[in-house]
């Protein structure tokens, strides 16, 4: 796996630690750059962060648009795998790449308390 | 009919563990008090929560209130309990009737002939179904009096409407073509403005952007996207490679229920999508 800046690397891990999860980022919502990241091997982490942020941006103006408010929590849901995000309060995602039997909710609560902990 | 629903009130005031509900029940939806009807229903089913009667009464009331996503959810449970319950067996065929889906429709009206080869309504419905007239809304059960159903007379599928029958279709369902074009469905908002177009705007290129994710991670192709709001939820299934469907429901509904409205949807807009070629 590689290494997270120190600060973010507790977080990272907390999240990387939830069975099935194969790596964990920190992502810029506003320019798709990788803030932080925990992948395993063979993740192309700015690639995805910038897919990550930019399907994130297109969800939050849609969603926003039909009513119902920000996003808290998304899902990305994928045969063999799956694309966990939490949007923390100052714009940055907080990112999880996991296998496709992962515990949603399990990863979904770990995700929102990192949220919660880069504010 | 006044005179037999006092009756019956009473004797289930007298004894509220009594299976007369289901007749007091289906008389109220037969005089279309529906509320009461539905409070009877739930309060019979509270007590009888495995009987299949009582889910049936249940699916029925729903239906006459055009509620057919939760109709077809008991319905369905009827038939965990009671796997040849006839009624359940029909009301199923005239949900699946109802979004085009005649194949399973007859399927259902096929089993209900099995289980019933007696009853002339289910020959009758079958053959309507063959042809590919609507069959009748599903009846009271022969012990149940009064044969009328009230529940309204549903229309065949229309091409121009994708979502036909399915709850939501023209305030909570939305298909697009691949570049944001609507093909279907509607949203509104809350507080009920139509806000379609501006949505779609703004999920022109999310399949791609999925597919892109999903393929760039590995993990294949990609099956939903559901998001979670803080005044609502929404699900994003590609029906086709070149389509993108949305649900979107306040946050009542669950997660995982909103990905099984999502399921049938996209079985109807698949089906609609191929009757357009």
């Amino acid at each position: 796996m590689t290494s997270a800046p120190a600060g973010y690397g507790r977080t990272l891990d907390l999240v990387t630690r939830v069975r099935g999860v194969r790596g964990a980022m920190l992502v810029s919502g506003d320019d798709g750059l990788v803030v932080a990241e925990h992948l395993m091997e063979g993740i192309k982490g700015p690639a995805v962060a910038a897919l990550a942020a930019s399907l994130a941006n297109r969800l939050r103006r849609a969603m926003e648009a039909a009513g119902v408010g920000a996003s808290v929590f998304w899902h990305l849901q994928a045969e063999q795998g799956a694309l966990l995000v939490v949007p923390a309060t100052s714009g940055i995602l907080v990112v999880a790449v996991a296998e496709p039997d992962v515990n949603v909710g399990l990863v979904r609560l770990e995700l929102l308390r990192a949220a919660e902990a880069v504010g | 009919m006044a005179d037999d629903i006092k009756t019956l009130s009473s004797q289930l005031a007298q004894d509220p563990d009594s299976l007369v509900f289901l007749r007091l029940g289906e008389l109220l939806r037969q005089k279309r008090q529906l509320d009461a009807a539905l409070r009877v229903a739930l309060t019979g089913l509270e007590r009888h929560p495995h009987l299949a009667d009582a889910h049936d009464l249940y699916a029925r009331i729903l239906a006459d209130k055009r509620d057919y996503e939760r109709a077809f959810d008991e319905w369905d449970m009827t038939l965990r309990i009671a796997p040849d319950h006839v009624g359940a067996l029909k009301g199923l065929a005239f949900l699946y009737f109802k979004v085009g889906d005649v194949q399973q429709a007859a399927a259902h009206l096929d089993a209900a002939q099995r289980a019933a080869p007696d009853d002339p309504g289910i020959t009758q419905a079958l053959a309507m179904a063959r042809e590919g007239a609507t069959p009748r809304a599903p009846e009271a059960p022969a012990t149940a009096p009064g044969p009328e159903s009230r529940v309204p007379s549903p229309e065949p599928l229309s091409d121009a409407r994708v979502f036909a029958g399915l709850e939501g279709a023209q305030e909570g369902l939305l298909l697009l073509d691949a570049a944001g074009r609507v093909l279907g469905g509607a949203l509104k908002d809350p507080h009920g403005r139509d806000v379609t177009d501006a949505v779609a705007a703004y999920l022109a290129g999310v399949s791609q952007e999925a597919t892109r994710t999903a393929k760039l991670l590995g993990l294949g192709g990609w099956s939903g996207l559901a998001a979670e709001g803080r005044l609502g939820h929404v699900h994003l299934t590609p029906p086709t490679s070149n389509a993108l469907l949305l649900v979107v429901r306040d946050r009542a509904v669950p997660m995982g229920r909103l990905a099984i409205v999502a399921q049938r949807a996209a079985v109807a807009a698949r089906r609609w999508l191929e009757q357009q070629r």
